[in-house]
């Protein structure tokens, strides 16, 4: 059971508030419409899915109702940090995959 | 290799049960094999043992990190069922399910498969329509399935409320009778054995930490205790760690690993003697041999390999069997565990070729891998023996995610397995 800083409502609350949405920071593809058969498979299902560290979408469904990400270890489940939409986590993202 | 029969039994019995023969080798590997297969859970064993007995194919290890059968093949909820919607996997898991009814015979290891039939609910009229058009599709694949009315469901499980008191009633059901339940254990630990009579070598307790290529094939494992074994293809079948082993190999997967957990209560005597799921409000029940009722919840909705999921998705899917089974109400659960889980997006399963050479992957199982265990060993033998998919694996492909031609089994399959 997790205990979940939002950092809108800034408080932790229960994780039940909360529901996850998967790996953050997906870019979608500038020029969509010239976007190759793979190029496209790849932005809607690849995902990387680390034994480790892993940034996360995540949306306080019950609470603000506003979306925000976490990094988190995936093996150990420590939350490592939450941060807002449009922030930059402290923890490098090529470290996840 | 000692057969087992009726009559091996008594003898054994005469020496006090002392005297049977170890099951399976443990044998050193060697430099190089025909093929390895990553992962010695119930589909990767399955994999060796039908390459030995279909292709002729005996130089075979399969490689595993912990022990034989201590993965998602120990963890789940033990349901055998083939009703899936569309085609393809319809014809996988039926596939599946004729293996099954031969297993114990074919395998000389009681698996104890029990045809006992399984109910999958439906609580609302979208259900009902859903289960219809599920049935009658199953009918044209020619696989055995009805749609009960309340009433019908009631004498099937007379202590299911099936009252319209409850918040979600039961409207009715598919009926499954041919599915059921088979010991998971078991089934891990007979294709073990069978195998190993053909010579596969079977090794535990070694890690793959490096998928070894050359000119992109792959040509072998290095593994973190008996260092490189080379191989002319690789399988992994790995469930939860596909990703991470993909990534080994420098590719990603359209995976996910999550949590699934799964509960059993105390022994208590025989009073369901089907399985009841129900994928409106998520649980599934059934009673084991021992007399323990079997629970299955869903997964957690974050990523996760820690083999432990959150209490709340324990709590909602007890919360749903008492109001299916009010009797059950004040019977205690005994233990809990999570297992890892690959899921992909349109909940079908990946055997398939990989962007490297020689190096094929059987996964995407998710949640409702444990019912395919003969059919997946089969279709993925014979893929490995050929180099090329099998005709029954082919539209699983992980190159469907690229062309978009998914087999969208998403809540289509009467529960989330």
């Amino acid at each position: 059971m997790f205990s979940i800083y939002c950092p809108y409502c800034e408080e932790h609350r229960e994780e039940e508030e909360f529901h996850a949405k998967g790996q953050a920071h997906i870019a979608r593809p500038l020029d969509a419409d010239n976007c190759s058969d793979q190029e496209w498979g790849e932005y809607l299902y690849f995902r990387n899915n680390p034994r480790g560290l892993h940034h996360e979408l995540w949306v306080h469904a019950t609470g603000c109702r506003k979306f925000f990400n976490i990094a988190r270890d995936t093996q150990s489940y420590e939350i490592k940090e939450t941060y807002k939409i449009g922030a930059q986590s402290k923890f490098p993202l090529t470290n996840d995959q | 290799m000692q057969k087992y029969s009726g009559f091996g039994l008594l003898k054994h019995a005469l020496s006090y049960h002392e005297n049977w023969q170890r099951a399976w080798r443990n044998p050193k590997p060697k430099k190089k094999y025909d093929v390895i297969i990553v992962g010695g859970g119930g589909h990767g064993l399955a994999t060796a043992y039908y390459l030995a007995k279909n292709h002729n194919i005996t130089n075979i290890a399969v490689v595993e990190k912990g022990y034989l059968g201590g993965g998602n093949t120990a963890r789940n909820t033990t349901i055998v069922r083939s009703n899936y919607l569309w085609d393809e996997s319809a014809h996988l898991y039926e596939h599946a399910m004729k293996l099954w009814e031969g297993l114990s015979q074919d395998l000389n290891y009681n698996v104890m498969f029990s045809q006992r039939g399984v109910l999958n609910l439906g609580h609302t009229q979208q259900d009902m329509r859903d289960i219809e058009r599920r049935v009658n599709a199953n009918r044209l694949n020619g696989i055995d399935g009805e749609v009960l009315d309340t009433q019908q469901v009631s004498e099937i499980v007379p202590i299911m409320d099936c009252s319209a008191n409850t918040r979600y009633p039961v409207m009715g059901a598919s009926w499954q009778p041919r599915a059921g339940v088979a010991r998971h254990d078991a089934v891990a630990w007979g294709y073990a054995r069978a195998a190993d009579l053909m010579g596969v070598d079977l090794i535990q307790q070694c890690e793959v930490v490096d998928i070894l290529q050359e000119d992109g094939a792959a040509i072998g494992v290095e593994t973190k205790q008996h260092g490189t074994i080379k191989a002319d293809r690789i399988g992994c079948v790995v469930a939860g760690n596909s990703s991470v082993l993909a990534k080994m190999a420098g590719f990603t997967l359209p995976l996910e690993s999550h949590p699934l957990q799964a509960l059993v209560s105390e022994p208590i005597k025989p009073i369901l003697d089907t399985v009841v799921m129900s994928n409106h409000v998520h649980g599934y029940v059934s009673q084991s041999d021992k007399g323990d009722l079997v629970i299955g919840a869903g997964i957690d909705g974050y990523t996760g390999y820690g083999q432990r999921g959150s209490y709340a998705t324990i709590e909602h899917t007890v919360q749903a069997i008492v109001e299916l089974f009010p009797i059950f109400s004040r019977v205690r659960m005994n233990r809990q565990w999570g297992g890892i889980v690959d899921t992909c997006p349109d909940a079908c399963p990946i055997i398939s070729a990989t962007p490297v050479e020689n190096l094929f992957f059987n996964c995407g199982w998710g949640t409702g891998g444990f019912k395919a265990t003969p059919g997946s060993g089969n279709v993925f033998a014979a893929t490995l023996a050929k180099g090329e998919a099998h005709e029954m694996a082919k539209p699983f492909s992980m190159f469907r995610f690229w062309d978009g031609s998914l087999i969208d089994e998403h809540g289509a399959a009467g529960v989330a397995h």
